[in-house]
């Protein structure tokens, strides 16, 4: 323990180090044009009708829509089953003490639920128009499909340690999924590739991004009162990252993951009463919601451009289809995979059409009172802004719900990098420790440098490896429907009974 | 037919002063006792990721060890005596949990110990000895 404690002060002392020597931007010229060709790789985009449309996010709508019908409409179908199988209207109680829906549902959604909830929502409005909230609604709807599939995947192949753990996720699936059709070098290839991709996702938008976001919140409350202070915050929570993903002080995260629900509650509960008092305006904010969707007036790129700009903030929220929450979702036991499925479909729900959506109105109805209320604001200061126009005291309980929901997203993400590098380096407890520390110093990083190209470079590659998460996704979508129709059959004929009201 | 008493466990004095005395009882009675134990466990908490990969593992730990150290002593001592004794382990709330044990085994009776707290703890952490009292479907013994 000694010797990892030594090891991390010195990662720290380091980063602490680089930013003074200016390390960072020697850094950031050496990797700028790696991560300008990855991005413009990544991003492509087709031009259209005077928008542009970046081909992977078409990758992603195309998918979820398809899911959408593959599965008649499973998004409305299997909601109500949803709500039943969390509520544990289904669970044996002879399997109380294992991991239950809702425990996995909570952790799940508390990794996806975060700064593009507030923040993400008021740059799409900002570009796309109100016309934008229309289609990240509509692309959490369908996200809701690609959702099922995932994570009905991730538990059905997920690998049993022999020490009673479990380890799943789209490298588990796309490798043993492409190897029961025959293709079993193209499966091994797609699933360390996405191993990859996911383990320097986890250290750039799992991390340094959140990190970052978390200093500026303190710093923007404390009227730049931490400015040049970055190493100090980053230092501080990179230690207690480090407490918990290390040192297994599992009480600082359980209280974290209690406040996380408390505070989305709070901010929607929040949001709602400024919307209520916008009241006089709502009609009209809700009006340009389907104008703009339909015209994208003053859009760059009409509608098309607002279409656009919704589905691909809906996409950077909820992370339908990029495979991550499938890595949560395996941790539960359950005979029938699908049930985890169905579940999740939970999940877009709350952080796109619920979260998302009462931001937007939040912001949409007070643009309409005062078109100025932000000022020059963008991101997550115009979403402060708009609260602040009903509560003076807003920020400061929105900076602290954004930290702690950075905070969530981090050990969230710790997690999944983790499964990431097992699965290249296998199990065992020393590379799990240096894959820790790597994680730490990067959130100290985080605070410290401005490594922008880094973060293009993870930005990229999270997107990356959507593209054979989906295609793994469509080849193995067969077994889904099989299965989801299996279950659905037999609770109507009531082969599979509640155990709540028996 | 003979009886079964179901007894709750948790190793704290009380529950072997209850355990001892349901003994008595199953004695006197001809009857079989139920030792139950159980692990306070929600399935609405809150959990990290890697809380939840190895909760399998945890949960196999928790009754190997609740068996080993706490209900498996008590039920030798109980056998010593001359009455037929089952071990169950179980996770939930623990007054639902011993309520759903009885009405599935058909206990006729719960034994439960007490621990004597103030009313100032009782009122913050509850007491399961009390709340057990008031929903029981089978005659509750308290014992001091």
């Amino acid at each position: 323990m000694k010797r990892i404690l030594a090891a991390t002060a010195v990662l720290l002392l380091t980063t602490a180090a680089a930013h003074a020597a200016g390390i960072d931007e020697t850094i950031n010229t050496a990797t700028a044009p790696i991560a300008a060709w990855v991005g413009k790789v990544v991003f492509f985009k087709i031009p259209i009708f005077g928008a542009e449309l970046p081909l992977v996010v078409l990758w992603l709508v195309a998918g979820a829509i398809f899911f959408t019908f593959y599965l008649k409409f499973i998004n409305i179908r299997g909601f109500k089953l949803a709500i039943e199988l969390v509520r544990g209207d289904y669970a044996n109680p002879k399997d109380a003490g294992e991991v239950s829906h809702f425990q996995a549902l909570a952790t799940a959604v508390s990794g996806t639920v975060g700064i593009g909830n507030i923040g993400g929502v008021a740059v799409a409005v900002t570009v796309g128009g109100p016309g934008a909230t229309f289609w990240l609604i509509m692309a959490g709807f369908l996200g809701m499909s690609t959702k099922l599939v995932e994570c009905t995947l991730g538990v059905k192949y997920r690998n049993e340690n022999p020490d009673g753990s479990v380890s799943g996720g789209p490298m588990y699936y796309l490798r043993k999924g492409f190897a029961e059709r025959g293709m079993e070098g193209f499966g091994k290839f797609m699933g360390t590739f996405y191993a990859i991709g996911i383990f320097i996702g986890a250290l750039g938008i799992g991390n340094m991004f959140q990190s970052n976001q978390a200093y500026v919140q303190l710093n923007h409350v404390a009227g730049g009162g931490l400015d040049g202070l970055g190493w100090l915050v980053g230092l501080i929570m990179a230690g207690i990252v480090f407490m918990v993903i290390v040192g297994g002080i599992k009480s600082i995260a359980r209280v974290t993951e209690k406040i996380v629900p408390f505070m989305a509650i709070f901010y929607c509960f929040f949001a709602l009463i400024v919307i209520f008092l916008n009241a006089s305006v709502l009609p009209e904010a809700i009006g340009n919601i389907f104008t703009g969707a339909l015209t994208g007036e003053g859009v760059a790129g009409g509608a098309l451009g607002a279409l656009i700009i919704g589905f691909q903030r809906a996409v950077f929220s909820n992370e339908a289809g990029i495979g991550s929450a499938s890595i949560a979702h395996s941790a539960v036991r359950t005979k029938e995979p699908v049930t985890e499925g169905i579940v999740s479909l939970l999940e877009p729900f709350i952080d796109t059409i619920v979260i998302c959506t009462i931001t937007a109105l939040v912001i949409g109805t007070s643009a309409v009172a005062d078109p100025n209320f932000a000022g020059t604001a963008k991101g997550i200061a115009m979403t402060s802004a708009a609260f602040e126009r009903q509560f003076s005291w807003f920020p400061i309980p929105l900076a602290f719900a954004g930290v702690l929901f950075a905070f969530s997203t981090m050990i969230s993400w710790s997690y999944y990098g983790l499964k990431g590098w097992t699965y290249m380096f296998g199990e065992s407890m020393r590379g799990q420790t240096i894959y820790k520390l790597i994680f730490c110093a990067f959130v100290a990083l985080g605070c410290v440098v401005q490594l922008g190209p880094i973060l293009d470079i993870s930005d990229a590659l999270v997107f990356l490896i959507c593209v054979p998460n989906i295609l793994g996704l469509y080849i193995l979508a067969p077994i889904v429907k099989r299965e989801l129709e299996s279950y659905l059959a037999r609770i109507d004929s009531g082969e599979i009974k509640k155990y709540k009201d028996a | 037919m003979s009886n079964t008493f179901l007894v709750a466990v948790d190793g704290s004095k009380g529950s072997i002063r209850a355990a001892e005395f349901a003994t008595e009882r199953a004695l006197a009675s001809k009857s079989e006792l139920i030792l139950a134990y159980v692990i306070e466990w929600s399935p609405y908490s809150f959990h990290t990721p890697d809380e939840l990969a190895e909760r399998h593992k945890r949960r196999e730990e928790e009754i190997e060890r609740a068996q080993s150290t706490v209900l498996e002593p008590i039920a030798k001592s109980v056998k010593a005596k001359g009455v037929k004794v089952e071990v169950v382990v179980h996770h939930g709330h623990p007054t639902e949990t011993l309520v759903d044990l009885a009405k599935e085994r058909g206990a006729t009776q719960i034994f439960i110990g007490r621990k004597g707290e103030s009313r100032v703890a009782s009122l913050l952490f509850g007491s399961v000895a009390g709340s057990l009292v008031q929903t029981s479907p089978v005659p509750v013994t308290v014992v001091p």
